[in-house]
């Protein structure tokens, strides 16, 4: 990839996936795509090796995931603290955003609701 | 440590100069966490606003998603199929913030030829238009975000690393050098003490010897027989330096 600027991951369902396609992220060549279709008869190890080559190619920069994905793979989410690519959670078509499952959501409420606790 | 190092008053300014570079160092290193601390504060709220709006956006986009669908019928496979180029990409750019360097995004586009061009030829291509743009901006707010969130959790890692320096100096260096000064001073006091009171009793022993050496003289003037100093000024003079006699002084 010579292009200067990273990718935009996307492991979401058809509607999610298809939208940021229109948009223009997708990007496919023999090596591999960026994005993902999840269906319900997916794995979930295809999910999570998806997710797993996304973070260690140096090419992506952020990874946008549906919520309800995220959740179930929540167990590699938890180690996860690399800086770049950045995961960011999206709600979904069905399952609108619940901050309350986001991780970052709860890092910044601990934050501005447990005060100024050094 | 404290054994280790020989009290001595040269020790004792090194450590005095240590110990105001560590106070500096330490009030140096709190204004710098109080900064970080004012500006996670800041991106938490941003952080905060913007995944609210985001959700909204998203809905919205979601629903022209449908929209497109009812008029264009089942376009998302080939939306999916073929080859395609990115044309939305995202540079990685460094923001300096007190002292600490965070990862921003910002996107750009790569020009590349837009695919699936025929997709809405048979009927709601408006549709298909109206949802590309809603994800376009909903792509920017992601961006956005993620650029936040990126930052948010590399200021926190700072954040920790300068509070625990602070509590490091705070707790554990300069409380450990304030005791090893207060240990220089107690020796060298007790120091001064012993060579005070090593001085008096040399005072006093050389006051006794003084006074019975006055005491010989003067028996021996009474007796005739007191050498005069000029005569044997030599072996006098030495004799005063004699070591011999005295019993302070240790060769």
């Amino acid at each position: 990839m010579e292009a200067a600027g990273k990718l935009i991951a996307v492991i979401g369902d058809e509607d999610t996936v298809t939208g940021f396609l229109l948009a223009g992220v997708g990007h496919r060549t023999a090596s591999g795509s960026n994005f993902l279709i999840v269906k319900s008869d997916t794995q979930q190890k295809t999910v999570e090796d998806a997710f797993k080559s996304y973070i260690t190619r140096d090419d992506i920069g952020i990874v946008l995931i549906n919520q309800h994905i995220a959740n179930n793979i929540r167990h590699v989410l938890k180690d996860y603290n690399q800086t770049i690519p950045t995961v960011l959670e999206i709600p979904s078509k069905e399952h609108p955003y619940d901050p309350a499952q986001d991780y970052i959501m709860q890092r910044v409420n601990m934050f501005l609701t447990g005060g100024s606790g050094d | 440590m404290s054994t280790e190092v020989p009290p001595t008053r040269m020790n004792q300014q090194i450590f005095k100069v240590k110990k105001k570079a560590a106070e500096s160092g330490h009030k140096l290193l709190k204004k710098k966490a109080d900064a970080l601390k004012v500006k996670f504060r800041d991106y938490a709220k941003q952080i905060a606003e913007t995944k609210g709006s985001m959700s909204s956006d998203a809905s919205s986009a979601f629903f022209s998603l449908t929209q497109a669908e009812y008029a264009a019928g089942n376009f998302k496979q080939k939306v999916a199929e073929g080859s395609m180029t990115a044309r939305i990409r995202v540079g990685a750019g460094v923001d300096n913030v007190a002292g600490v360097k965070l990862p921003v995004f910002t996107p750009f586009e790569t020009g590349a030829t837009a695919d699936n061009q025929s997709l809405g030829l048979v009927g709601g291509g408006k549709k298909i238009v109206a949802v590309r743009e809603k994800f376009s901006h909903l792509l920017q707010i992601l961006i956005k975000l993620a650029s936040l969130q990126t930052s948010f959790q590399t200021l926190d890692e700072a954040l920790k690393v300068t509070n625990r320096r602070v509590n490091a100096l705070e707790n554990v260096t300069i409380p450990k050098i304030q005791k090893l000064l207060d240990y220089i001073l107690r020796e060298l006091d007790e120091l001064e003490r012993e060579d005070f009171t090593r001085l008096k009793l040399v005072q006093s022993a050389k006051e006794a010897h003084q006074k019975e050496a006055e005491a010989e003289k003067k028996k021996l003037i009474a007796a005739g027989k007191y050498k005069h100093a000029d005569k044997a000024n030599e072996e006098d003079i030495t004799a005063q330096f004699d070591a011999q006699d005295d019993a302070d002084v240790v060769f």
